[in-house]
């Protein structure tokens, strides 16, 4: 249960931040994630970001699926 | 007609600037506007004589159509209520294959409704039908109290002409027939729902809301033989293509990856958890045709500007009658049914 | 658009699923909590493309199918309080209660609104002070932490006209009350995505160490789901259960910090009533005395009519497993999208809605 949909973090006063997904905007609340900088992409649930995507972990996820099917291939 | 009167009063001779009740009561106040600012917007021979009734001569294969518009907001991105009664009629006309010709127009105005907003209203009517080319000939006012008309609803009748030879329906499809969609999907509902209450986004997408008569028209002259035409408005392509496979006792098979969606639509979609198939359009079609034909049919879509990004999504097979079936973007396919109930967001 | 589409690759979901059929020698049962997951996998299609060995069970993770009756009958009640607006997630309205709907309430004059945000609920209440805003909340740990927020604003900003209705509920208690009963024999789990990126990884590690279930916590991307698979088989094939995080770039085992800290200022754990299961303890959560002022369920009064199921509506059985749809005499027949008698066919992510549309390639 969960829609939340990765969006890019363009400006943040206090709580609140301004993003933008496909050219979408909105303003968001940011209360969840403090850590969360202009140029993040934070996860967005009805309104509140409640998580930063890890850029590098989401290479690291390419990756490995990379590797996995390459694995296959030589099997 | 008479009572077409929309009442915008000059400035000079009423101090109000909203409608009032008595403007919708047939009496002076209906009657001065028109003269002054009414008619010169839709002014035509046949409107302009106020009779009770439009009448003209005619003869041949008639189309006729009616429909009532009621959405909210009235003002939208890309257009208005007053647009989109003028291209919605003579859309449902051109899906018939007929050349739109008149239309009425009657409105129900709640008291207190500004004028300057009608005068727009009224202005986005005129303009459609110059594009459409057809003629506003007859028509109504009234005014009801505060409240109970959500502002403003419209209602336009069309009646358009079918050539000889002309037969489109949506029972005509066959097996092999190639489903051609005109455009991008999901435009016009998702400009409207994100200007509701609570699911306001700012979005780069506007109304798709276009009279599509004329480029029927192209798409008969290079292929009179259109097995089926339809605007996929309220439930979105799924619906229109399923009413087409029950019409026609048919299956349709389409490619997901074929069917375009502008990236603010699909940013929304997934925000709000909606699936573009079952997304109101207002300025699309679906057509089906032969499959010899289809790959003209598409050149001379894409030769006019509510056509550029027309493509062959699919065809019409012996398999599954009835039913849609979709090739998903990895490979896999699954049925498209028929839009349940509301189109609602969700957070799941 | 970025971190969707890559994760979309059609010719990489297809090696990868070539790969699970090369691996997977044994039958096994694997099992979803998540209805963004059920929603996914129905989407894309990735039941065709597993190998036969791999079962896929949707298990009572749609927060709209596991609502019991009791609690819609009480939302819908407080629609007809006078003055009363009703705000609620999309999800909520065409679901049926024991005698009605929101839908059917609104029809009726209930003032109804469907909202994206608990925070656009707040604004209501704000715009709007001769109204009590009652504000439904539904859902899991994804929308907890958002609606505790959202109280913690309407108590700064003074917004004295707002209230929650919780029907909130938790996922590592309903996982562990499942495996207890013990119907349905599980392989693996995959693990909520975004209820882990609030509660993290280590609450499901009862699962492995007491039931010898494998959990992988997986994203909502075709490939993500593909990917928990491969790897919930390696775990299950190799005997070596254990929890697995493979949506990282969302997930750390240790969760949302300031989420679960939000969470805990404003709510108490509670029991909840699940449809089909009953009663689970702690495995709600309720307003703590702190924010009591905000609950709709103190400050409002309703006499409710005895709740009922609809005889022979078995979404019950259907959410732990242990039905298929067809099994259901209403379905197909008086229980349809247009008609629904229960949850199963109303929700996007019902088991029955799901099996209506696909029918035989949902197996």
């Amino acid at each position: 249960m969960c829609l939340a949909i990765p969006v890019r973090v363009i400006s943040i006063a206090g709580d609140e931040a301004e993003i933008d997904i496909g050219g979408v905007k909105r303003t968001v609340s940011v209360v969840l994630t403090p850590e969360a900088k202009v140029g993040d992409y934070v996860l967005l649930h009805t309104g509140y970001a409640i998580g930063v995507v890890d850029e590098a972990e989401a290479e690291e996820t390419l990756k490995l699926l990379e590797e996995i099917v390459n694995l296959s291939e030589i099997h | 007609m008479k009572a077409l009167a929309l009442l915008i009063i000059s400035m000079e001779r009423n101090m109000s600037n909203t409608i009032l009740l008595a403007h919708g009561s047939g009496g002076k106040m209906s009657h001065d506007l028109v003269q002054h600012n009414f008619l010169p917007l839709l002014s035509n021979p046949i409107l302009n004589k106020l009779d009770d009734s439009a009448v003209f001569e005619f003869s041949g294969h008639l189309a006729f159509t009616t429909d009532s518009y009621v959405v909210s907001p009235i003002f939208f991105p890309g257009g208005d209520i007053g647009k989109l009664a003028v291209c919605g009629t003579v859309n449902d006309l051109a899906m018939s294959g007929a050349r739109p010709l008149y239309l009425s127009l009657s409105v129900i105005i709640e008291e207190g409704f500004p004028l300057d907003e009608l005068e727009t209203i009224l202005r986005s009517v005129k303009a459609a039908a110059e594009q459409a080319g057809v003629s506003i000939i007859t028509g109504d006012t009234k005014v009801v109290n505060r409240g109970q008309a959500d502002r403003l609803f419209i209602n336009t009748s069309g009646i358009g002409i079918i050539a000889d030879g002309i037969d489109i329906s949506g029972a005509n499809a066959r097996t092999g027939d190639k489903v051609i969609l005109s455009g991008t999907i999901g435009d016009h509902g998702i400009a409207i729902m994100t200007q509701r209450e609570g699911l306001k986004f700012e979005v780069p997408v506007e109304s798709d809301c276009a009279p599509l008569n004329k480029l029927v028209a192209q798409m008969l002259e290079t292929s009179p033989d259109i097995h089926c035409l339809r605007d996929p408005t309220r439930g979105g392509l799924a619906s229109t293509l399923n009413e087409f496979a029950r019409q026609s006792l048919a299956g349709i098979v389409i490619q997901e990856d074929k069917i375009p969606v502008k990236e603010g639509v699909r940013a929304v979609c997934e925000l709000l958890g909606f699936d573009p198939l079952y997304v109101a359009n207002e300025g699309k079609l679906v057509a089906i045709v032969k499959p010899g034909d289809a790959d003209k049919v598409l050149a001379q879509m894409k030769q006019n500007s509510y056509g550029r990004e027309a493509s062959i999504i699919g065809e019409v097979t012996g398999n599954h009658p009835g039913r849609v079936v979709m090739k998903t973007i990895l490979g896999p396919s699954r049925v498209i049914d028929m839009l349940s109930g509301e189109l609602l967001p969700r957070i799941c | 658009m970025k971190y969707i589409d890559e994760y979309q690759d059609s010719e990489l979901a297809r090696k990868l699923a070539t790969r699970i059929s090369n691996h997977s020698t044994r039958q096994i049962r694997l099992m979803e909590f998540c209805g963004g997951h059920t929603h996914a996998i129905m989407r894309y299609g990735i039941r065709q493309l597993l190998p036969g060995t791999v079962e896929m069970k949707s298990g009572p993770g749609c927060p709209v199918c596991v609502t019991a009756n009791a609690d819609l009958d009480k939302a819908i009640a407080m629609a007809y309080l006078p003055g009363v607006t009703i705000t609620t997630f999309g999800d909520l309205i065409r679901v049926p209660g024991s005698y009605s709907s929101l839908q059917q309430a609104k029809a009726d004059g209930a003032d109804i609104r469907v909202v994206y945000s608990s925070m656009d609920a707040v604004d209501i209440a704000r715009n709007n002070p001769e109204r009590s805003v009652i504000f439904i909340g539904i859902g899991f740990e994804t929308t907890a932490p958002t609606i505790a927020a959202s109280i913690i604003k309407a108590q700064q900003e003074q917004v004295k006209n707002f209230y929650l209705l919780s029907m909130l509920k938790l996922t590592p208690p309903i996982m562990r009350k499942l495996l207890e009963m013990g119907e349905l024999k599980l392989d693996g789990i995959v693990c909520p995505g975004h209820v882990s990126v609030i509660i993290g990884s280590y609450p499901y590690r009862f699962i492995p160490e007491s039931y010898r279930v494998a959990c992988v916590v997986s994203g909502f991307e075709p490939l993500d789901i593909l990917l928990c698979v491969a790897r919930l088989v390696e775990q299950i094939e190799s005997n070596k259960p254990g929890v697995e995080i493979t949506y990282r770039r969302g997930v750390k085992p240790q969760g949302n910090v300031k989420a679960l800290q939000l969470m805990a200022e404003v709510f108490d754990t509670s029991e909840a009533d699940w449809r089909g299961i009953g009663i689970v303890p702690q495995s709600g959560l309720k307003l703590n005395s702190k924010y009591r002022y905000f609950d709709a369920g103190t400050a409002f009064e309703v006499s409710l009519k005895p709740v009922r199921e609809h005889a022979g509506c078995r979404c019950g059985e259907i959410l732990r497993g242990v039905a298929t749809p067809p099994e259901c005499n209403l379905f197909g027949r008086v229980c349809t999208p247009e008609n629904p008698v229960g949850p199963c066919m109303v929700s996007n992510e019902g088991a029955c809605a799901a099996y209506y549309q696909y029918g035989a390639e949902y197996e």
